[in-house]
């Protein structure tokens, strides 16, 4: 050996010393569940759609958010985003965006003419789809990128049911419904109009449906009993609402009053005011806390001018348009109750918005259907007691929106997918969910959420012009990039930088990290500050 | 529509690297190809804060000098963690000599490289607060003031570590160490005095002098490289904590380092000869007790006998910001 002197061993290097076997317990990387994600009723996948987002991979992030949901630039528009309650941003500043990207994406989409993939093989089993509102078109097109036929009956004379006959234009612009109705239909899809199934189970057996998917909506306005002069003019919201889809607008004169507290309520009050009306007044029996109206519904409509009466009900209603009018009060358990006191309104028409039944003359004669309060009861797979007639939407008890009814639509397919293929579809384990207290929010720069713009009040309270408007492609991109990504690696390189022992392998991008356990102690360092909690500790077991 | 000029997390600097940024924008950390100048393996502590900021001062240096670098180490843990014969962790050029006489080596060095003719490779002297601010002193204030061609790099952990924590002059005041125990009137260091290494190397007026910490690791770097660029004796001072000393759990290091920054008690800043030029301003200013409750070594402020103590403590840190303006221009970055 020729070594210089005083030395008698070769230079080793430290990678001889396993510093692993140190470790008492060691770091894995995990997927959790973003609240977002876990809130939305349409399942979609919130954070990986928004990641590409933040790329600036529009085309990429749409195709992700599509996957669950077909209908984006629909629900960026009338979604009431349960996500940006839930999203963790709300507690560091302000929620992100989520709606509004959504619907620059579903934008961005029609404008660039993007298409859905055809289904890669037909199975050659035909579905019924019973309804062309947002359940049944969403479950039409699920089914057909399934590689099922799928038909859809629908009553009406145009697709999109309440999107279409139950909210206004001022929402949701009609050539933005009909652009993503077609979309859906692009694939392959028959829609048969104007045709009204009165029996399932004949339709089904004349056009030999292998199963149905049953979403016929809530359609039949719900009465009160109010005394009422014989020339009394009083009409019903879904009545006046689907009246404005048509060439005679209904006539509600210049004072309208509204009797109801829900967003029907308040839509018709709204769209009074447009159609001229000086007055329009809802009148509610119970408090502004109690209103089952989403709060910024009722701010927007008392910006357009729109009165509410709280906790009065109306008693009656004489022929030259008096309605007397009983003061409520809430009792101990939150419940109005008469006072006695009484006064008059003037009122040139009453519009009752007092909720909706479902029309359930379709499923006379099936067997073994379970109905309660006016619902078809559904089992967890969206199947209804008769073996291979699902239903989702607002005929079974939800919610009722637009959002629930596409979730239920996607949902009850890939029941229907599977129980056409002889099995049962089991949804994988969700993952743990991502907690605020599970991020390190230093990592995350102040910045506020973008606002839309709105439009001027003067117009919003004169035309039918949509009054939210779009972001822009840097608005969109910034407020896509104020995701925290929670829960889930967006590879910030953090775990692979504090390392004090070189113990994480960059694996390149979009391959995330790998940790190497023969070096790492299992210090922690990497879990506590990973910005989006996507790193746990677990004990070793030895 | 108004556009905001805020930056934000997402292509952001606060973290080690982002996939949104342009390659040469990321950190020297975030590279798959950084040189991991002290590589796995070494014995150093779980979380040990000095293992972390010689990789990161030691990667940065690589890259700005190309990779033509020789790193002389002082006696102290960096030393005998890295290096137990016959293995070595350092992947460059590496010498180790005495305790007190790392500056003095590096100088050597460096004289050396210009007689040889290599004149593009470059040197780094470092030490531990121990090896630096006490047994090195005399040894570096030659070396500043003969304006030697040498980084001098201090990695501060304020205490003497590798021997079992004994107090250095860079310990703080109030801090319990093995040999300055927290019983008595006066529980823990001396208080009232003390040496701050970075202010009298700015005192010699060298062409640069700059604190850095292993919470920001972009400033780190970039003061690093900065130094790199410039000939002549530099001096960066580099706060590491180390959690067996401090009595912190290992997994707070960065955490324990952040707060050290953001209560203003390490104070973030660069001088060019002999004039502040540069301050990090605090992002989000803390008590300093968010800091000292996270080590044992502070245990005895928050009984009886330390009363008074955390508000002299607090003093010196509001004297800290006052003095660099740390809360001037007091933006959002990143």
């Amino acid at each position: 050996m020729d070594k210089p002197f005083a030395i008698t061993l070769d230079v080793g290097s430290s990678l001889a010393n396993k510093t692993g076997s140190w470790r008492t317990s060691r770091p894995v990387y995990v997927d959790r569940l973003p609240p977002c994600n876990h809130a939305c009723p349409a399942g979609e996948n919130i954070q990986s759609w928004l990641y590409h987002a933040e790329a600036g991979d529009y085309e990429a992030a749409w195709r992700v958010l599509t996957r669950d949901n077909p209908l984006p630039a629909i629900m960026g528009r009338v979604c009431y985003h349960p996500c940006e309650t839930a999203c963790n941003r709300g507690q560091l500043d302000e929620s992100v965006g989520i709606n509004s990207v959504e619907r620059f994406l579903g934008d961005e989409a029609l404008k660039r003419g993007w298409r859905f993939e055809p289904p890669a093989r037909e199975s050659g089993k035909r579905v019924l789809v019973v309804g062309a509102g947002p359940s049944g078109l969403a479950a039409a097109y699920h089914l057909r990128l399934f590689g099922h036929a799928v038909t859809i009956i629908e009553a009406g004379p145009l697709a999109g049911g309440m999107m279409r006959f139950g909210i206004p234009k001022y929402r949701l612009p009609r050539d933005v419904l009909d652009a993503e109705v077609q979309r859906i239909l692009d694939l392959g899809i028959e829609l048969r109009l104007n045709r009204k199934v009165s029996n399932i189970l004949e339709t089904m057996e004349q056009d030999r449906f292998d199963a149905a998917f049953l979403a016929v909506g809530a359609h039949i306005a719900k009465r009160a009993f109010i005394p009422a002069g014989s020339a009394a003019h009083m009409l019903d919201a879904i009545a006046v609402l689907r009246g404005m889809e048509g060439e005679d607008k209904p006539l509600l004169g210049r004072r309208v009053v509204v009797y109801g507290g829900g967003n029907t309520a308040l839509d018709v009050a709204r769209t009074a005011k447009r159609l001229g009306a000086s007055d329009a007044i809802v009148v509610y029996r119970r408090t502004r806390e109690k209103m089952p109206a989403h709060d910024f519904e009722v701010e927007e409509a008392l910006q357009e001018g729109v009165l509410i009466k709280w906790l009065s009900t109306i008693r009656n209603m004489a022929d030259a348009g008096t309605l007397t009018v009983e003061k409520m009060r809430l009792d101990d358990k939150g419940f109005p109750q008469p006072t006695g006191e009484f006064e008059t309104l003037e009122t040139d028409s009453l519009v009752l918005a007092l909720g909706q039944d479902v029309d359930l003359s379709l499923l006379y004669g099936v067997a073994d259907l379970v109905i309660e309060h006016g619902v078809v009861q559904v089992g967890a797979n969206m199947m209804t007691g008769h073996p291979g007639i699902f239903a989702g939407g607002d005929m079974v008890p939800s919610e009722r929106t637009v959002t629930v009814a596409v979730g239920h639509g996607k949902k009850a397919a890939r029941h229907i997918d599977a129980w056409l293929r002889g099995g049962s579809y089991a949804p994988l384990p969700a993952h743990k969910l991502a907690p605020f207290e599970s991020l390190n929010p230093w990592y995350y720069a102040d910045a506020p959420k973008t606002a839309r713009p709105m439009l001027d009040l003067a117009r919003r309270a004169s035309t039918f012009d949509e009054i939210v408007a779009g972001l822009d492609e840097s608005t969109a991109l910034f407020e896509a990039r104020r995701c925290l990504s929670c829960g889930n690696c967006f590879e910030c390189d953090n775990c692979y930088g504090v390392c004090p022992d070189n113990a994480v392998i960059k694996l390149g991008p979009g391959k995330r990290f790998e940790f190497n356990y023969d070096y790492c102690k299992g210090c922690g360092i990497c879990v506590a500050e990973c910005p989006c909690g996507a790193i746990e500790m677990i004990p070793e077991t030895i | 529509m108004e556009l905001q000029t805020v930056k934000f997390y997402q292509t952001g600097t606060f973290t080690v690297g982002n996939r949104l940024l342009a390659e040469d924008e990321r950190s020297v950390q975030a590279n798959m190809d950084r040189t991991n100048s002290l590589n796995s393996g070494h014995r150093a502590c779980q979380g040990c804060g000095e293992a972390l900021g010689a990789r990161y001062a030691i990667d940065a240096a690589m890259r700005a000098t190309n990779g033509e670098l020789i790193a002389v180490n002082a006696t102290g843990c960096l030393e005998v963690f890295s290096t137990p014969y016959p293995e070595t962790s350092w992947k460059i050029p590496w010498i180790h000599s005495l305790f007190g006489n790392a500056a003095a080596v590096a100088s050597g060095v460096a004289a050396a490289m210009r007689v040889k003719g290599t004149p593009g490779v470059r040197v780094v002297a470092q030490g531990g607060d121990g090896g630096t601010t006490d047994i090195g002193f005399g040894c570096l204030s030659g070396m500043f003031e003969r304006n030697d061609d040498v980084l001098y790099i201090c990695y501060d952990n304020e205490a003497y570590m590798n021997t079992g924590v004994q107090r250095s002059s860079a310990t703080p005041p109030a801090a319990r160490t093995a040999t300055t125990p927290a019983v008595g009137r006066e529980p823990g260091n001396v208080f009232g005095t003390g040496k701050n290494v970075p202010l009298i190397a700015m005192a010699h007026s060298i062409p640069y002098v700059a604190t850095a910490s292993v919470a920001n690791l972009r400033d780190l770097e970039r003061k690093v490289a900065k130094a790199m660029e410039i000939a002549g004796a530099r001096y960066v001072h580099i706060h590491v904590p180390c959690p067996l000393g401090w009595g912190s759990l290992p997994a707070d290091t960065i955490k324990v380092a952040r707060l050290a920054v953001e209560s203003g008690l390490f104070p973030l800043f660069e001088v060019e000869y002999g004039e502040i030029t540069g301050r990090t301003p605090i992002r989000r200013k803390v008590p300093v007790t968010d800091y000292l409750r996270l080590q044992k070594r502070f245990a005895h402020l928050f009984n009886v006998a330390g009363e008074g103590r955390v508000a002299q403590i607090q003093a010196i840190a509001d004297r800290n910001i006052a003095k660099f303006g740390l809360l001037e221009e007091a933006r959002t970055h990143g």
